[in-house]
């Protein structure tokens, strides 16, 4: 490797001809969890409580306590997730090689078909037919299904969880089985609260985006905001979980570099 | 009759806020038993065990033959044999009040007792005693007239006796579930002016919201128990438009202690309801205190829905239990506390509610609308502890008669 590979970065960073962008929502009291049957332990979201603030409780100091669970805010979801991965070497976030928190992005755009049907289903043949007309996509890559769902963020639109259950978009097995098995993802990073589409746990099998890709040992990170600031190739997802013991999953802070010919 | 309640106009800016004054607390154990047993809205007196007379003010030992005192319910009956109005006082409290009636009532019970009097009771009169408790938490007697006058709940002096919704601005905590919605429905037909109804997460809808939050007088506001932000948000915003408090969040999960129970059922049924009161109070408290003789919809209450099962453990819902019981502990010190600044600290008990969290509980089961009703009694009489349904007041006697027997039989 060139000596200077790394150097050339650093230059790049500072002359901001690499751009750093922000795949990250705050997290915050308000943030959505993703909601399940209400006989079911819930996702805690994201708690603060003020320890000090240069107050009687520490009088130069300020800080908080934080409770949340590992899947609230932008967040990653590793192998063990999911009872399809939970057999898995190195399945959890303190056991995944680091070597994996870096790795390239396609982006893939479904915002226009997001907007016309909040229950859009990614297909293969939509997957091939996209191929096509932007190119294959290429093998130890993100996928990063853009729709545009963060703009949502602060409304009851994002979860949009209606009667018969949310109603958000989301791949189908045919989709995930072709992203794992003949794409080689490292995983799929979605805008949405989760990688399934909102109406998953009625498609068969139930939760494909779960179930198969951590069951074959890829990732998820969900919540992410701003897919529409990346190019369709080239950017550069840093995305490091904490490192939970035993830990399923963790709020994480995204970033993305983008090179300068990718704008 | 009595001169109907309006709504008070705007405060003027300019004037400093009436600081409410309690009156003065240092009273004897006894008197303080009988403030207890007025907060659960019973008329009692001492009776002697040797010569059965019933004495009045309360006192260790009988003034007639020496013998012990026992506490006992007593007709309500009183004849006024004299009145008088007070109209010069060096207490904080009364000189902000003046002019005070006050009169000599013969007890059907058979001792005389000075007693606060109703605007529609003179001398003469038959009356209905009640055995009230005041702004500090001390018993008094108060004579009422024997029937229901018109706006008999207005009179100005029998309102500092309790919290009457009426012209008042309500905050219910939580929206969201049946029973916020009951209390919130109940209130407004009772004459509160306002009812800000709490919704914990304002994203998601909920049943009911359509019709509650198109009530007139409901103000639906962001108000989560477990977001301590979000809690210290609207008293920053609502602080000193709040009259009255009533926290009716719960979260009830079914589950044993060593079997069948789970950590974080308990651990969100902790962060809701015992630490979620804790910042509600710390929250609202300051607030409602610094407003306690603010006029005719001063700050008046705050009140607490619990589990009866506070007392005693329940078994099959050990969890929920633990938090009733906690939270119990916490209203009693609270009640303590806001004694010292004229705020009313109120406990509505209740059985297992017909909710989904009950499904496996047969009836009877406490519906919402019967703990609405039991809220708005409450604030009407001012009485601090009151049981909303069959099964709360059954569970309540049997632990006065014997706690531990009590706890026994509802962990069986």
């Amino acid at each position: 490797m060139s000596q200077s590979l790394l150097s050339d970065l650093a230059v790049a960073l500072a002359s901001g001809a690499v751009r750093v962008i922000d795949l990250t929502n705050t997290l915050s009291p308000d943030f959505p969890v993703i909601v399940l049957p209400a006989e079911f332990g819930q996702c805690a979201p994201f708690r603060m409580e003020k320890l000090s603030r240069y107050d009687d409780n520490g009088p130069a100091w300020y800080w908080n306590n934080i409770s949340m669970n590992e899947h609230s805010g932008t967040h990653f979801d590793a192998p063990a997730h999911w009872v399809t991965g939970k057999d898995l070497p190195s399945n959890t976030v303190d056991a995944i090689p680091a070597q994996d928190f870096m790795a390239p992005v396609v982006v893939i755009d479904i915002s226009a078909e997001a907007a016309a049907d909040a229950d859009f289903v990614l297909t293969r043949t939509f997957l091939e037919t996209w191929e096509r007309e932007n190119g294959r996509i290429p093998p130890r890559h993100w996928i990063a299904l853009r729709t545009d769902w963060y703009k949502r963020v602060g409304t009851p639109e994002y979860l949009n969880l209606l009667e018969d259950g949310a109603h958000s978009p989301g791949p189908d097995a045919g989709a995930v089985e072709f992203m794992v098995h003949e794409r080689n993802c490292i995983g799929l990073a979605v805008e949405t609260v989760g990688t399934d589409a909102g109406q998953a746990s009625t498609f068969t099998p139930p939760l494909p985006a779960h179930s198969i890709l951590h069951g074959n040992g890829r990732f998820g990170l969900q919540c992410l905001t701003n897919l529409d600031k990346l190019p369709t190739f080239g950017a550069l997802i840093v995305a490091c979980p904490l490192k939970i013991e035993g830990g399923s999953g963790s709020p994480l802070r995204v970033v993305a570099l983008v090179g300068e010919t990718n704008a | 009759m009595t001169n109907p309640l309006t709504p008070p106009k705007r405060k003027d800016p300019l004037l400093r806020t009436h600081v409410g004054h309690v009156s003065p607390n240092l009273r004897s154990r006894a008197a303080t038993a009988m403030a207890a047993r007025a907060g659960q809205g019973r008329f009692v007196l001492q009776v002697c065990h040797d010569c059965r007379r019933a004495t009045y003010p309360p006192r260790d030992r009988c003034p007639v033959c020496w013998g012990e005192l026992d506490w006992q319910d007593q007709p309500r009956g009183a004849v006024i044999e004299a009145e008088t109005t007070v109209r010069s006082s060096v207490d904080l409290f009364f000189r902000d009040h003046l002019p005070w009636r006050i009169g000599s009532a013969r007890l059907d019970a058979g001792p005389m007792a000075i007693v606060h009097l109703h605007g529609d009771v003179k001398q003469g009169d038959r009356v209905r005693m009640e055995l009230k408790l005041d702004r500090g938490g001390n018993p008094a007697l108060f004579a009422l007239p024997e029937k229901e006058t018109s706006h008999m709940a207005d009179d100005p002096q029998l309102r500092l006796f309790t919290a009457d919704p009426k012209v008042r601005r309500i905050l219910v905590t939580d929206g969201r579930e049946a029973t916020g919605q009951a209390v919130a429905s109940a209130l407004l037909d009772a004459g509160a002016t306002t009812v800000f109804l709490g919704n914990a997460d304002p994203l998601m809808r909920y049943p009911g919201q359509d019709r509650i939050e198109a009530i007139d007088g409901i103000e639906p506001v962001a108000l989560n128990l477990t977001d301590t932000g979000s809690i210290e948000k609207l008293a920053a915003q609502l602080g000193g438009r709040v009259d009255i408090v009533v926290n009716t969040a719960r979260f009830t999960r079914s589950g044993g202690v060593g079997f069948g129970g789970k950590l974080s059922d308990l651990q969100s049924s902790l962060d809701l309801e015992v630490t979620g009161l804790m910042r509600l109070a710390q929250a609202f408290a300051p607030a409602l205190s610094a407003r306690s003789d603010d006029g005719v919809n001063a700050a008046a209450a705050f009140v607490d829905v619990a589990s009866i099962h506070g007392l005693t453990g329940n078994a099959g819902f050990a969890g929920s239990s633990a938090a009733a019981a906690a939270r119990l502990a916490l209203v009693a010190s609270l009640r303590g506390e806001m004694a010292q600044t004229g705020i009313r600290v109120m406990s509505v008990l209740t059985g297992p509610v017909d909710d989904r969290w009950h499904q496996s509980v047969p009836p009877p089961k406490v519906t919402p609308t019967q703990i609405a009703r039991a809220v708005v009694t409450a604030l009407q009489s001012g009485q601090e502890t009151i049981c909303a349904d069959d099964v709360a007041q059954d569970v309540m006697a049997r632990w006065q008669a014997d706690p531990a027997l009590t706890i026994r039989e509802e962990n069986k």
